[in-house]
């Protein structure tokens, strides 16, 4: 059964290989993990958003039955001026280590204090209730426009600004300050026709994954520490473990259970040196699970934002000149997630002229962390609105006006960047050709239409592989990236596609870290990308090997020996893989495959898509999706059916984002809607089948032309959605989400 | 000859000026080449003899693992950008 | 705190128990009992991944006490598939990738198994009704309701 594309493997649908196991309630995920001896671990937090702490008695909780550890702040190792590698970034070894426990200050309502480990997780959370901590309580800010300004709570009294590179001295909540600066911005819009200029508005916005945050943990007499959790990159957990703890990487060992999501918020670490030192503690192995509202009001949701976009256009339907001035909350600690909304904000545009200038501010929330494509919604929400406004003004269909002005490969991005071959333009065409888009937009009252792009960039970085050649011809394939979506098959389809195999010849294996060299996170859009390039290098380790062994077989030389179509042959002899793997112990004995990437170049990039039709009740404010399309450039897209469900799901969150998702902060800082109940985020009720349409521009820098799809398509939603809403009943917000209050209030005003 | 990309920020410490011509076949020779025709440059950009952290290098467009020591090329551009998270 | 003795049916296994009167049924399934296919997503009734069904109802096992299941039947993922074969449900599931990283799928499994023994023959419109109740972050459910409707066309025609 082939694909039709002149692969045998890649493009077809076969049953992943973890399949049976999840559909069985089998697959160990984090929670799950059962040793012998457990205990269980339960975390105190903070019910202030910013606060000393004068002091902490666990005098009470020690003693209650049952209780065999209990910890605070004091309890890890000074982190002092370090910077450590997140995974995907920079980050000062004191803040990571005093977001994992409080020493001097708290900085958001739910940050941790103090940790206990007891027989049971009732008796661990009765004696959390006995721990008695002093707070003074601070004034906190929790808007990202008043954290900057002067005389705005301060949280960190040494935090000085960061200018790229330069330090200004100057202490604020400040955090980083740069800008990108292409031609001459002010000249262009001079000499524009007509400018546009609008403010907006993100709320933060949580990844929302199911499955709590999870860490079970040894710490062994030899000191050795193995680690159980549920995460999104083994080697990046320890060695944020390891530098919290101030131990070797080579004393810790993270063994992946099977996640339950992340969308980039299981990249941080959060319980794992909790549950070490409680081990270490106690002698016994600890388990901690965040409660959900743990979940909610301590783990890194995206950035809230205020960002303000103009942009000029001539008559003739050019984009001449764009400003864009973003302001990102960072949270309790630096973060750096503006930089790489700088580089998607008005990428799916060629524009010669404009200034980009970035702020990341620091505020009373917990630290925030990466939600797939980071910062690329909340920027496509603000571009894509003005863009719409423009054609509007220019009297220009939106979607011409989106194709007139087109990045295509070669045009230099704001940031400077030239575009490499990507499919920016032909995902612009896919709209305009497809079924929905043709199809007449609904015209009963206070029903509308909307379009919109989105772009993210990808990354590459580091993945390793392994793969053993069974006797009976199958492979046994070991990588180290976790599997949050069905990736694992992805991997063993490109391997299989290399040997002439079947997906189900290849038994993909996602291991720990001492079995498997080093493999970045998963996250970044890279895992079919780079896991699978490394599978095909391991792949072509392999073909190498066995033209070897069947040229010994033959008693020839090995480069008389080819390999085409899962057959090695020479002359009139040959041997399928199968009948040659059952020769190798005569040969040499075992088969393995070896290899690593970390791609300098050639990682690509995907845009992405939406057309929304909306109706919109004017009474209640309530937005129904009537319909919705997502497109994105995939590359090629190895097996569609993930690369489908990558754009739904990216397209229900991004859904969630722009109708209802917030977090409702009380005056005092306390998250209030900690929960599904009231963090409202989509049920299956609330949309409708999500139309799927794969564009494919090979990546010329992946063997099989893979580009990553996993983050793109959250980018586009909101955007499409209050398009959609402006078209529908004649007010487009500028502020997310779009929720029904929002909305009558808006229509009551006339925008 | 390469053309190093002066973001805005650090266009002070250059006199304004936006994209230098320098020679160098590697990213620490681009370095070299404008710390000598900009004293300071190198210090913003290098800490310990590896790029600082806070900022990426891209050369000819894609981010460089390889840092100080990655290849640069007669018509290559090189650019300077705040290191970043993704999800 | 002493325990509670409890005699109860899971998945058509007569089993019994010792639990404290404040477990839910949840943690007893899962921390006592080893029924860990059973998921804890926000143990207050709002996600559906503990769904299983108490004498064929329905329910969310984070807000039912342990000692509650004295004497009844329950339902967990775990009671789906034979020892021959994968229930409908859960094939297709398989075949139409309606998971991405399954941790809501035991809750969907058991959830739509109930639907179907209720109603064979849902619209859409029904499916999506009666499993608002489970959430789940990745697949934006398209193709968790295709699942569900081709495995209730083929349980209806091997009936």
């Amino acid at each position: 059964m082939s694909s039709g594309n002149g692969y045998k493997v890649i493009g077809t649908r076969p049953i992943r290989h973890d399949g049976v196991d999840k559909v069985t309630g089998r697959a160990v995920y984090g929670g799950d993990t059962r040793l012998p001896g457990l205990l269980y671990g339960q975390v105190l937090r903070s019910p202030h958003a910013h606060a000393h702490i004068k002091s902490i008695d666990t005098a009470k909780a020690v003693a209650l039955p049952g209780v065999k550890a209990v910890l605070t702040g004091a309890d890890l190792p000074e982190a002092g001026d370090t910077i450590v590698d997140l995974g995907e970034g920079p980050a000062r070894l004191k803040y990571m280590s005093d977001n994992v426990l409080a020493t001097d200050k708290v900085l958001y309502s739910g940050h941790p204090v103090a940790a206990v480990c007891a027989t049971s997780v009732h008796i661990a959370e009765e004696a959390l209730d006995l721990i008695e901590v002093e707070y003074e309580v601070l004034e906190s800010v929790l808007n990202v426009r008043e954290a900057m300004q002067e005389g705005a709570p301060q949280l960190h009294a040494d935090m000085t600004t960061q200018e790229f590179g330069e330090d200004t001295g100057k202490t604020s909540n400040l955090a980083t300050h740069f800008q990108h600066k292409l031609g001459d911005p002010d000249q262009a819009f001079a000499s524009a026709d007509v400018v546009i200029e609008r403010e907006f508005q993100t709320a933060t916005v949580h990844q929302g994954y199911i499955e709590p945050h999870n860490a079970t943990a040894m710490w062994n007499s030899d000191g050795q520490i193995t680690i159980w959790t549920s995460t999104q990159g083994s080697f990046t957990a320890r060695a944020q473990t390891g530098a919290v703890l101030d131990v070797p990487v080579s004393k810790i060992k993270v063994v992946p259970q099977e996640i339950g999501g992340g969308f980039g918020g299981k990249i941080p670490i959060y319980l794992e040196p909790i549950a070490a030192l409680l081990s270490k503690a106690s002698g016994q192995p600890v388990k901690l699970i965040m409660t959900r509202p743990a979940v909610f009001e301590s783990t890194g949701p995206t950035p809230g934002s205020y960002v303000k976009i103009k942009m000029g256009a001539n008559k003739d339907g050019k984009i001449v000149a764009a400003d864009a001035y973003i302001a990102f909350e960072s949270g309790a600690y630096p973060g750096g997630l503006v930089g790489a909304a700088a580089m998607c904000v008005f990428s799916c545009y060629d524009i010669a002229d404009g200034l980009i200038d970035c702020y990341d501010v620091v505020l009373n929330k917990p630290r925030s962390f990466a939600y797939r494509a980071p910062g690329s919604t909340q920027v496509a929400f603000a571009t894509e609105h003005v863009v719409d406004l423009l054609a509007a003004e220019l009297g220009i269909d939106p979607l011409e006006f989106r194709l007139k002005n087109s990045a295509t490969t070669g045009t230099r991005r704001i940031d400077g960047v030239v575009y490499p071959k990507m499919g920016c333009k032909e995902v612009m065409e896919a709209i305009r050709d497809s079924d929905h888009y043709k199809s007449a937009a609904p015209s009963g009252s206070n029903q509308g239409r909307g379009i919109s792009v989105g772009y993210w960039f990808n990354v590459g970085l580091q993945s390793a592989c392994t793969a053993s050649v069974n006797s009976d011809g199958t492979v046994s394939l070991t990588e180290g990236s976790t599997d949050i979506g069905g990736s694992r098959t992805s991997i063993a389809m490109q391997f299989a596609e290399t040997l002439g195999l079947t997906a189900e010849d290849v038994k993909p294996q996602v291991v720990d870290t001492d079995s498997i060299g080093h493999t970045d996170v998963t996250g970044g859009s890279r895992v079919t990308y780079a896991t699978g390039w490394a599978a095909y290098k391991a792949a072509l380790d392999v073909q190498e090997q066995l033209c070897a062994r069947a040229a010994q077989l033959w008693e020839i030389e090995a480069d008389q020996v080819k390999f085409e179509d899962g057959t090695f042959s020479s002359g009139d002899k040959s041997y399928t893989f199968k009948e040659l793997a059952g020769h190798l112990d005569e040969t040499g004995g075992p088969v393995i495959g070896r290899a690593t990437v970390n791609p300098d170049s050639g990682v690509g990039g995907s845009f992405a898509a939406n057309i929304a039709d909306v109706e919109v009740d004017p009474e209640t404010g309530k937005v129904q999706v009537l319909r919705f399309t997502v497109i994105q450039d995939a590359g090629r897209a190895i097996h569609p059916s993930y690369v489908e469900g990558q754009m739904q799901g990216g397209s229900a969150q991004g859904i969630g984002w722009a109708l209802n998702e917030e977090y409702y902060y009380s005056d005092n800082g306390h998250l209030d809607n900690s929960s599904y109940l009231d963090y409202r985020i989509p049920t299956c009720l609330d949309l409708p089948m999500i139309e799927t349409i794969i564009v494919e521009v090979p990546n010329p820098g992946h063997p099989y032309g893979v580009r990553g799809v996993g983050e793109a398509n959250i980018a586009p939603p909101p955007a499409a959605m209050a398009n959609a809403i402006g078209n529908a009943v004649g007010v487009r917000p500028q502020e997310l989400p779009m929720k029904p209050g929002r909305i009558v209030a808006a229509l009551a005003t006339g925008g | 000859m390469p053309i190093a990309w002066i973001p805005s920020l650090m266009q002070k410490l250059t006199g304004g000026q936006h994209q230098i011509e320098v020679e160098g076949e590697t990213v620490r020779q681009v370095v070299e080449a404008l710390e000598v025709l900009h004293p300071g440059f190198k210090d913003r950009i290098v800490e310990d003899d590896r790029i600082k952290t806070e900022i990426a290098v891209a050369v000819d467009g894609e981010v460089v693992a390889s840092g100080l020591r990655a290849k640069v090329g007669p018509e290559s551009e090189v650019h300077f950008l705040p290191a970043l998270a993704g999800g | 705190m002493s325990k509670a003795h409890v005699q109860t049916t899971i998945n058509g296994e007569q089993t019994e128990f010792l639990c404290e009167p404040r477990q839910s049924l949840l943690e007893v399934l899962r921390e006592t009992l080893g029924f860990t296919g059973t998921k804890e997503g926000c143990n207050d009734g709002n996600c559906g991944a503990c769904s299983v069904t108490v004498d064929g109802v329905l329910i969310d096992s984070c807000l039912m006490l342990a000692v509650e299941a004295d004497g009844v039947e329950i339902g967990t993922v775990e009671g789906l598939a034979t020892p021959e074969s994968l229930h409908p449900l859960q094939q297709k599931f398989l075949e139409h990738a309606a998971l991405q990283c399954g941790i809501c799928t035991p809750g969907f499994l058991v959830a739509s198994k109930a639907l179907l023994d209720h109603n064979p023959d849902p619209s859409e419109y029904e499916v999506r009704h009666w499993l608002a109740g489970n959430l789940c972050r990745c697949t934006g459910y398209d193709k968790i309701v295709r699942a569900v409707l081709d495995a209730a066309q083929e349980v209806r025609a091997s009936a």
